[in-house]
């Protein structure tokens, strides 16, 4: 199972033929991801690793089905290419690209809200359901199928804790990237009623960062709801100075606003333990799970 | 991007905010120049991008254009927390009746704008929110529709307005939130919006954040801010120009790594183990060694800094191309300071090998390089 992804995703990549969307479709592909097509405006009728290329999402939909796109295109244009896919009907969308304007991104999350449409990202390393499919940029063997699903607002930090957790022998059902920016089609309480759902899914650890209050309201969401999995946080930014953008758009304490300490004291009420370190989360989660 | 106040005041008043009648000095006979042409009496107030201005002495007032050729000097020679001035804004000072806030900024939940209006104004929002939030009114934008006449009368009409000060104060809210929309501002607000004794609105201070991200459609803020106008470290300019992220703390150890929640984690870590970080330098996903070797010399330019923390988790970076960076580096900028290196993901044999023959230990755990960093710092 897992969530978003799965063996039937089938996936069109929108800026196949640049130097990212060339290099990850690949990977993808060695993953077994079913990549049915690709778009760059201007290079159609070619072909990228024997995927074919299309001028349009419109174009690649005639010929082949996909339920799925991945988009890799460049900062000014990646709204559009998202909108493109909306309209197409593409329902599941990861948004690769990073430094997309905060009025691009919204334009493009009330139209897939009204859509129903779910959009991971912007500046997200993507989605993985281990050895099911991959949607993104991240090293592979650094997971393992298993019942820890990871939602996280860093790329760089779900690798450091997912790789110990599979050190550990916990496998994970999906790892999904929230993305690094204050305005993302997903955030935390989404991914965990996904996970609740999701039978293989049996813990939840959550990657959390300064900026905003999302942590906040997800620790809120978790007491009203009683959530039944198990829930293991790592929040990032504990020595962030107030003011400064601490290289994600979205990591940004306003004043006293959107603090490591208000995050990690609010999960902590609600009962969620929280690491004082990445390698932390391993064992939080062996002593949750077999508790 | 932060803007200066007088930047802010220029958009607003172009979008026909009223603003009080005023100009930038950067000297004395220019702070003259102004003067004459206002009435009495005058705010003067130092451009800095700073918080707490008022608090630190940067506004001053005066009733004669003598008195204002003075307090123009004064703050001229004046460092406010650390930041020299640069300029000065010189301004009619406006008889306030009552101070009010509004400002438009992001909804991270509802993943929109929201305008925020409140009958008291003149000190931090947050603070308005907590102090008095029985007095705060939150509307949700809805960028379809966007935020029409209306929305802005109904905003008026809650706090507490009629008749024709409504009308007035719902034309400010309108044109604010265009002004924010056309410059890609995260965050715009007038705080204080001034009440006059004659019943009319203005600016009385005004305050810009621009999306960094949505800078390549604002080049004329974009070249400010590269030609150092603005007040960053020698350091944090270098980074822009290198497409890195890079912020300046005040510890001794100099941080690299790759992905921001990577990089603030490894902060974190140093600080747990007693430690005190000198920088947060993020260098992105696939760094080449040009990159690496940039990172080095923005990091070891810093005079703190008498150790180094390297922490690579190759995914799309390569631990090789990160290992021949920091080789050149060396070469180039001549590392003489500590360095401890964790290196761990793609290509990481290949990186190490590089490293070891050069004679740089290479760690594999997070915790134990942090720890030894720690250690070599103190």
């Amino acid at each position: 199972m897992g969530i978003i992804v799965d063996k039937n995703t089938r996936a069109i990549v929108q800026g196949i033929t640049g130097t990212q969307g060339r290099f990850h479709t690949k990977l993808m592909l060695e993953y077994g991801t079913k990549i049915v097509s690709g778009v760059t405006p201007g290079k159609g009728e070619t072909q990228i690793h024997n995927i074919p290329v299309y001028d349009t999402v419109e174009a690649a939909l005639e010929k082949h089905s996909a339920n799925a796109s991945i988009i890799f295109v460049p900062a000014p244009f990646a709204a559009d290419a998202a909108l493109e896919a909306l309209e197409n009907g593409i329902k599941i969308i990861v948004i690769i690209t990073e430094h997309i304007p905060i009025k691009d991104a919204v334009n493009v999350m009330t139209y897939a809200r009204q859509v129903n449409a779910t959009i991971t990202g912007p500046n997200t390393p993507g989605i993985i359901t281990p050895e099911k499919c991959k949607l993104g940029i991240m090293p592979v063997h650094i997971f393992k199928p298993g019942g820890v699903g990871i939602v996280s607002r860093s790329g760089t930090l779900t690798y450091e804790v997912a790789a110990s957790l599979t050190r550990n022998d916990l496998g994970q059902s999906t790892c999904l990237g929230l993305g690094g920016d204050p305005i993302t089609g997903l955030n935390f309480v989404d991914a965990l009623k996904m996970f609740e759902k999701d039978p293989q899914t049996k813990a939840v650890v959550l990657i959390g960062e300064i900026g905003g209050n999302l942590e906040e309201l997800t620790a809120e969401y978790i007491v009203k709801e009683e959530y039944p999995k198990p829930v293991v946080a790592f929040i990032a930014g504990r020595s962030a100075p107030p003011g400064k953008r601490m290289g994600h758009a979205g990591a940004i304490v306003m004043g006293k606003a959107g603090t490591a300490e208000s995050k990690i004291e609010a999960l902590r009420k609600a009962n969620v333990k929280v690491a004082e370190k990445p390698s932390d989360v391993a064992k939080l989660l062996l002593n949750r799970v077999s508790a | 991007m932060k803007l200066f106040e007088y930047e802010a005041k220029n958009i607003l008043a172009k979008y026909g905010v009223p603003t009080p009648q005023g100009g930038l000095a950067t000297d004395v006979s220019q702070a003259h120049e102004i003067a004459v042409k206002l009435k009495p009496p005058f705010a003067i107030k130092a451009q800095v991008l700073v918080a707490g201005r008022g608090k630190a002495g940067g506004v001053l007032f005066a009733d004669s254009v003598p008195e204002v050729e003075k307090a123009a000097e004064k703050l001229l020679s004046m460092r406010i927390k650390g930041i020299p001035v640069r300029s000065v804004w010189i301004e009619e000072k406006i008889q306030i009746k009552k101070e009010l806030y509004f400002g438009v900024t992001i909804d991270r939940l509802n993943r929109s704008y929201v305008a925020i209006a409140s009958a008291v104004g003149g000190i931090e929002i947050e603070e308005i929110v907590t102090k008095a939030p029985e007095k705060v009114t939150r509307f949700l934008i809805n960028p379809q529709r966007g935020f029409r006449s209306f929305h802005a009368r109904q905003i008026a009409r809650k706090m507490g307005y009629t008749r024709g000060q409504l009308s007035r104060l719902g034309k400010i809210f309108e044109s604010l939130y265009s002004a924010g929309m056309d410059y890609d501002a995260e965050l715009i607000e007038m705080n204080p919006l001034a009440e006059t004794l004659e019943e009319k609105f203005v600016a009385a201070d005004a305050r810009i954040i621009i999306d960094d991200n949505a800078l390549f459609r604002h080049q004329e803020y974009k070249r400010r801010l590269l030609e150092g106008e603005g007040e960053l470290a020698p350091q944090e300019l270098e980074a822009i120009k290198n497409d890195l992220a890079y912020v300046r703390l005040d510890g001794n150890i100099g941080v690299i790594g790759n992905g921001a929640g990577l990089v603030m984690a490894t902060l974190d870590t140093i600080q747990y183990y007693g430690g005190k970080p000198a920088n947060f330098l993020d260098v992105g996903g696939g760094a080449t060694s040009e990159k690496i070797a940039a990172s080095l010399k923005i990091v070891l330019s810093d005079p703190n800094v008498n150790a180094l923390f390297i922490n690579i988790l190759g995914g799309i970076t390569r631990c090789d191309e990160v290992a021949v960076g920091i080789l050149k580096a060396r070469e180039k900028v001549g590392v003489t300071k500590p360095m401890v290196i964790r290196l761990v993901g793609t290509n990481e044999e290949e990186g190490k090998r590089i490293l070891t023959k050069a004679g740089i230990h290479v760690l594999e755990s997070m915790e134990e390089a942090a720890q030894k960093v720690v250690e070599i710092s103190v």
